[in-house]
């Protein structure tokens, strides 16, 4: 995707916004400007510059090869599941399995990501749950 | 001498056992943050606002703690600098050109003892310097009603990164997308759903402390896994640290490089939209201009890393004095610290000196301290940090995520924000991709709401006559502020820019 791409999906985006910013329905109470004047305005600067972008392109962006593309989309359903995973299994085991996917994604090896895992996990919940009191996920077996 | 009593009290507050633990805590992770490449104030003071918010501190507390983090990044940011000529935030990049020579001449731990001593010097004239302009400054803030505050927000965002940005395109378009986050959920005014798409999350608008952890941390992460294996080639040697005491009278020739970088920097830092990396790039420049008689710079000229280092950390204080004054920041880390402020249900600005003196003056006595701190952790124990820098990003970026997840699942304890934060994570990758700038974004996100209440108000004063926005002299005054300060970079960013890139390439 170039500049110019990206200028397009981001002029059609603020199209969107000021198309839905004019949908908010208006209250009883009220003053001079209401709910939609601002994100108009805002609306017009981000089409605008849009549009510059679209017209003027200046830089070249260099994306990652297919296969880090894939790399960072593992990274991110692993950190989507952990968000999932944080209420219901809690923050402990959770976090372990998080933290050993990452570190060994990231290039350490297995083993160590696990021993990692384990020190990151135990360290964080140690110091922010049982000395500084912090509220992590519990999940069900409470931890 | 008003000032002087204020800073007595402000030493009774800063002085509690909490504070000072605090500000230690804070000046050795700064230093950490600053000293490991890839990690600079912004992410520092980023990752930790939700966590200090989780833990009930108060304003004053989490503000000690906070700036202390973030001078402390000022200093160790040179530290990697020096010793293996990557920058370890961008202000210290002008560090590199003196100061990676003197350690190949094996001057590394000289080198290291002057930049804490100028990064102690530009501070202190900093701390001095806000704590006397500051008053000035919110003498003049009292005058300011809505208007002028409307005003005031647009030249926030029209001089956003200073005379180095040229593409004013691409800030504009960051700036109207940051705000645009700001927009969503209940209209603050008349109390009705906006851009909500009927969804119940939405309603309370996107917490800025979401955008934020993930533009800057999150991010950071995905940028990580990019270039892992660039970075798995470039082997880090075995640092030694030889002699740490300069000699004096390397010191006393140093020493007006430090006078002319602080002051340098302290201004670089006030103007709007400027920040440290302006600051120290200044002094640099200026420097060498002066004092490049026998053309010793780049190859290892003392005052070539005296000068950039008392010019960043004394921006770093300068670009407190308008965040704290007028409540408008100029540069990524300031506005980050502003969030904090605003999560504490506090507003920064002339108020905030009369409603909370606490704030202010403990954190500028807590400042002074800090200093103290941060030059006994550079100096004498700098071998501590030089250490921590071998430690691999591949260890380092776990971490920084793990934590991040604590800090936004703490402030809600809700899963959605966790998925808004991964979701602004991979955003501000693409941004960063399409080199368009994080910090307007930020800054838009952060000041949103109160850039719009401002202008509403405003108007409902006019009853709706946009022309009261241009009438008072103080509006104008601003307006024309913002106009020069949007127009000039477009004159002469490009060449500023050039240069700048110019020395980024001679890095690489």
């Amino acid at each position: 995707m170039g500049e110019r791409a990206f200028g397009i999906i981001s002029f059609i985006i603020a199209c969107g916004y000021v198309y839905v910013a004019s949908l908010t329905e208006l209250s009883f109470i009220s003053d001079p400007v209401g709910p939609k004047q601002f994100p108009y305005i805002l609306g017009f600067f981000w089409g605008l510059s849009s549009l510059l972008i679209i017209f003027q392109p200046e830089f070249k962006p260099k994306w990652p090869s297919f296969y880090k593309f894939l790399e960072i989309i593992i990274v991110t359903i692993v950190l989507i599941a952990y968000a999932y995973a944080l209420p219901v299994v809690g923050f402990v085991i959770s976090t372990l399995i998080a933290t050993f996917i990452l570190a060994w994604r990231l290039g350490v090896e297995m083993f160590k990501a696990l021993i990692f895992g384990f020190a990151v996990s135990f360290t964080i919940y140690f110091l922010f749950h049982s000395i500084l009191g912090l509220s992590l996920a519990r999940g069900v077996f409470g931890f | 001498m008003e000032t002087i009593n204020f800073l007595f009290d402000g030493f009774s507050v800063a002085f509690t056992v909490q504070n000072i633990t605090l500000a230690l805590i804070g000046c050795f992770l700064g230093t950490v943050f600053g000293a490991l490449p890839g990690l600079g104030p912004a992410n520092g003071v980023a990752i930790l606002i939700p966590i200090s918010f989780s833990l009930g501190l108060d304003a004053a507390s989490s503000m000690i703690l906070l700036t202390s983090v973030y001078y402390g990044a000022m200093y160790g940011g040179r530290i990697s600098s020096i010793l293996i000529n990557i920058p370890g935030d961008e202000p210290a990049l002008m560090t590199t050109l003196d100061g990676y020579p003197m350690t190949l001449k094996g001057r590394a731990g000289e080198a290291l003892t002057l930049t804490g001593i100028a990064s102690f010097f530009g501070s202190i004239v900093a701390t001095i310097g806000l704590m006397i302009l500051a008053p000035q400054l919110v003498k003049i803030a009292l005058l300011f009603g809505p208007a002028e505050y409307s005003a005031l927000f647009v030249m926030a965002f029209a001089t956003l990164g200073g005379v180095s940005s040229n593409n004013k395109a691409k800030t504009i378009l960051a700036s109207a997308l940051g705000l645009a986050i700001s927009t969503i959920g209940i209209d603050g005014q008349t109390g009705v759903p906006r851009l909500s798409f009927g969804n119940v999350h939405f309603y309370d608008g996107i917490d800025f402390l979401v955008v934020i952890v993930g533009m800057f941390a999150v991010s950071e992460i995905f940028i990580f896994i990019e270039n892992k294996d660039i970075d798995a080639k470039k082997k880090k040697k075995n640092i030694i640290i030889t002699t740490i005491i300069p000699k004096f009278k390397v010191i006393v020739k140093t020493f007006p490089s430090m006078v002319r970088g602080s002051l340098l920097g302290f201004f670089a830092g006030i103007l709007p939209g400027a920040g440290a990396s302006l600051g120290s790039f200044i002094a640099y420049t200026f420097e060498k201009k002066i004092s490049n008689k026998d053309d010793t710079f780049g190859k290892g000229d003392e005052r070539g890393v005296t000068a950039p280092e008392a010019g960043n950390n004394a921006a770093a204080g300068g670009a407190l004095v308008p965040m704290l004054s007028l409540g408008v920041p100029g540069s990524g880390t300031t506005a980050v610290l502003l969030a904090m402020l605003m999560t504490m249900n506090i507003t920064p600005g002339p108020l905030l000196f009369k409603n909370n003196p606490d704030v202010v003056w403990g954190l500028i006595a807590a400042l002074f301290f800090a200093n103290f701190i941060l030059l006994i952790l550079n100096i004498p124990m700098v071998r501590m940090f030089t250490r921590i820098l071998l430690l691999p990003p591949k260890y380092l970026m776990p971490i920084v995520a793990m934590i991040s997840f604590v800090g936004i699942y703490g402030i809600s304890g809700s899963s959605f924000d966790l998925l808004l934060m991964i979701f602004f994570g991979l955003f501000g990758w693409l941004l960063r991709k399409l080199n368009i700038p994080l910090v307007p974004v930020i800054m838009g996100a952060i000041l949103g709401n109160l850039m719009e209440t401002n202008l509403r108000r405003a108007l409902t004063i006019s009853d709706g006559n946009w022309m009261y926005l241009f009438e008072s002299k103080v509006t104008i005054i601003i307006w024309l502020i913002t106009i020069i300060g949007f127009v000039l970079p477009l004159i002469f960013g490009k060449k500023i820019t050039s240069e700048i890139e110019k020395f980024k390439k001679k890095k690489s």
